[in-house]
């Protein structure tokens, strides 16, 4: 030991002991951050649900609930489709290019079948539930308006197939929840194994 | 004179031997002498200077009542909602004790916005205050949570739907966004999970936090000193027996005024938990008599009026990650204040006509933005002067090392001076 009082030793000692010990604390507080994840229990019950559409109308909707969220399943009438390829609204992404929907939902009709839309009824705004608004030029939303879902909160607007028009502060489409036909009328949402990509 | 208080001090102390005693093993009357008998604020404090103490004292106010409320309140999604109204209907004076807790919270608000305002009038986050301001606005930005995750508790519509908008706000952040949500939540939603949370950081973590950085912000204050309106260092102008010619001990003087203050706010206070507990919508929300429903959001969302000026700036952008982003930056341009204002003189009182408008025009948006905040999101008059306003709220900022260099001020007093 050249230095009389060992104070590089010494400080070499404070620094190591405060490396482990931070790394201990860092280790520590893994536990904690993590109890803060979705449960087991949680995970659980979050798995997918069974719907059957056999009774669902022409132009009714359907809202069923998927972790804790509404999901809405509608049975598009000719009419709206049509409606929503004749005059097609100001769309910011028409194409569900930034938007959240699993790839064999990625179409014009963001669905399996046409007429059949299954979608997370959650604004990609702030989280609250838009209100299906199917009349046509009603008073409130102007002349332009085709039928859609619009969102009371903070004012976003989406067309018949979830997609979030321009200009409003929704960033993008309504999501579209996985899920396939067991046959014509029986849906699975939550679980989309099997399904065509 | 005070040397005289002084030895009249040591001589009582000198027949108390409890407090010999006390003294010998806690620093009881140090501690008093040095934040209470011998602490000097400046002289001329006006009204502004109330509400510092009226902040600590609805501080006590809530925790009290809140200790109250949850040895009968049940914090899970299947019993809150009924056991706020048990504490409503069933326990004696429960009414009472929930009513003065949530009477409180807007009183909170109140009380510290106008206090934040005198700081911002005097100077009082100027050098070498940055500190004070700064742990000042840490108590702010804990109210604030405190605030919001306390309104979760009695799972009304409003509760739910609040929570469910503002925790959203994190999927704002890139990359981590969803799972960040998720992870605040604890579930694929706002359930009993998040509730059972929210109750625990509401009734301890936060509290705790909030009482300690109390103390720091007392301490931080006892150590500057207290401004006074005239924005001047009384520190600078001692006596030959080293206290300030221009203070007065906090005790008896500066406590016998707070105790008027006190007693009008408790009038006030009391008036408004007895006759307009619910303040027509305002502090307690009539959507928030429903219980919560996760599937179906009320008509038109707003939260509680402390929050609304936040909520407008959120809601005037169209895109949810810059209304999420200029919504902080909103409250992160108040903790820069002190660096901001290149002034050298501290109180609007000798300051030029330029901050004076400013401060006018800054107050003005901040009011307007807290009104169009609580307004529906349809109208498109509103969003547009939701606009403005922001626009307003940050050029106060933005621009502020600009025209606080040019301000034409007036010369400051060597002493303090009364008006009126």
């Amino acid at each position: 030991m050249s230095d009389e009082s060992g104070l590089s030793r010494r400080r070499f000692l404070t620094a190591a002991t405060t490396v482990v010990g931070v790394t201990g604390a860092a280790f520590t507080a893994v536990p904690f951050v993590a109890s803060w994840k979705p449960s087991a229990r949680a995970k659980a019950l979050g798995a997918s649900i069974q719907v059957d559409i056999s009774k669902l109308e022409t132009g009714a909707m359907l809202r069923v609930e998927w972790r804790g969220r509404p999901v809405w399943v509608l049975r598009r009438s000719p009419e709206m489709l049509a409606r929503m390829e004749s005059s097609p609204a100001d769309l910011s992404d028409p194409d569900s290019v930034e938007s959240e929907q699993p790839s064999y939902a990625q179409n014009q009709t963001r669905s399996v079948q046409p007429e059949v839309l299954v979608v997370v009824g959650t604004c990609t705004h702030l989280g609250c539930a838009p209100i299906e608004r199917f009349d046509v030029a009603p008073e409130d939303l102007g002349p332009d308006w085709a039928g859609g879902f619009y969102c009371p909160c903070h004012g976003s607007k989406f067309d018949l197939a979830g997609r979030v028009y321009a200009g409003v502060p929704a960033p993008t489409n309504l999501p579209i929840p996985p899920y396939r036909y067991i046959d014509d009328n029986l849906l699975i949402i939550g679980d989309d194994t099997g399904a065509a990509a | 004179m005070s040397s005289a208080r002084s030895e009249a001090a040591s001589g009582a102390s000198r027949s108390s031997g409890l407090l010999d005693w006390i003294d010998a093993r806690f620093p009881l009357s140090k501690m008093l002498k040095e934040h209470a008998t011998e602490y000097y604020a400046a002289k001329n404090f006006n009204v502004w200077y109330v509400f510092g103490v009226l902040a600590m004292v609805v501080l006590i106010i809530q925790l009290l009542t809140g200790i109250f409320l949850t040895m009968s309140y049940k914090p899970s999604a299947e019993d809150a909602f009924a056991s706020v109204e048990y504490i409503m209907r069933d326990v004696e004076w429960g009414w009472l004790i929930r009513y003065i807790h949530s009477t409180g919270a807007s009183a909170f608000f109140i009380v510290v916005y106008l206090h934040m305002f005198r700081g911002m009038m005097y100077g009082s986050y100027k050098a070498p205050r940055e500190l004070l301001w700064i742990i000042g606005m840490l108590i702010y930005l804990a109210l604030m949570a405190e605030a919001f995750m306390g309104y979760l508790l009695p799972w009304g519509q409003m509760s739910y739907w609040g929570a469910q908008v503002i925790v959203s706000l994190f999927g704002a952040v890139p990359a981590v966004g969803d799972a960040l949500v998720e992870w605040i939540r604890g579930d694929y939603f706002i359930s009993d999970i998040t509730l059972n949370r929210f109750f625990a950081l509401h009734v301890i973590a936060v509290p705790l936090a909030l009482v300690m950085l109390v103390v720091m912000h007392i301490l931080a204050l006892h150590e500057t000193g207290s401004l006074g309106p005239d924005g001047i260092e009384i520190k600078q102008n001692k006596g030959p027996d080293g206290i300030p010619l221009d203070g007065v001990a906090f005790h008896p003087y500066l406590t016998s005024k707070d105790l008027v203050a006190i007693v009008v706010f408790l009038i006030l206070f009391s008036a408004v938990v007895f006759f307009a507990p619910e303040m027509g919508g305002y502090f307690l929300e009539h959507a928030n008599f429903e219980p919560a429903n996760r599937l179906k959001t009320p008509e038109h969302i707003a939260p509680v009026w402390y929050f609304t000026p936040f909520y407008a700036i959120l809601r005037a952008v169209p895109s949810k990650g810059l209304g999420a982003l200029l919504m902080g930056l909103a409250i992160v341009a108040l903790f820069l204040l002190p660096w901001l204002d290149r002034c050298k003189v501290k109180s609007i009182r000798y300051r030029g006509w330029i901050f004076k408008v400013a401060l006018m025009l800054f107050a003005i948006s901040f009011l307007a933005l807290g009104y169009l905040g609580l307004q529906p999101a349809t109208e498109p008059v509103f969003v547009y002067a939701a606009r403005i306003f922001t626009a307003l709220y940050f050029a106060f900022f933005l621009f502020m090392p600009v025209y606080t260099r040019l301000e034409k001020t007036k010369p400051v007093p060597e002493r303090v001076v009364y008006h009126g």
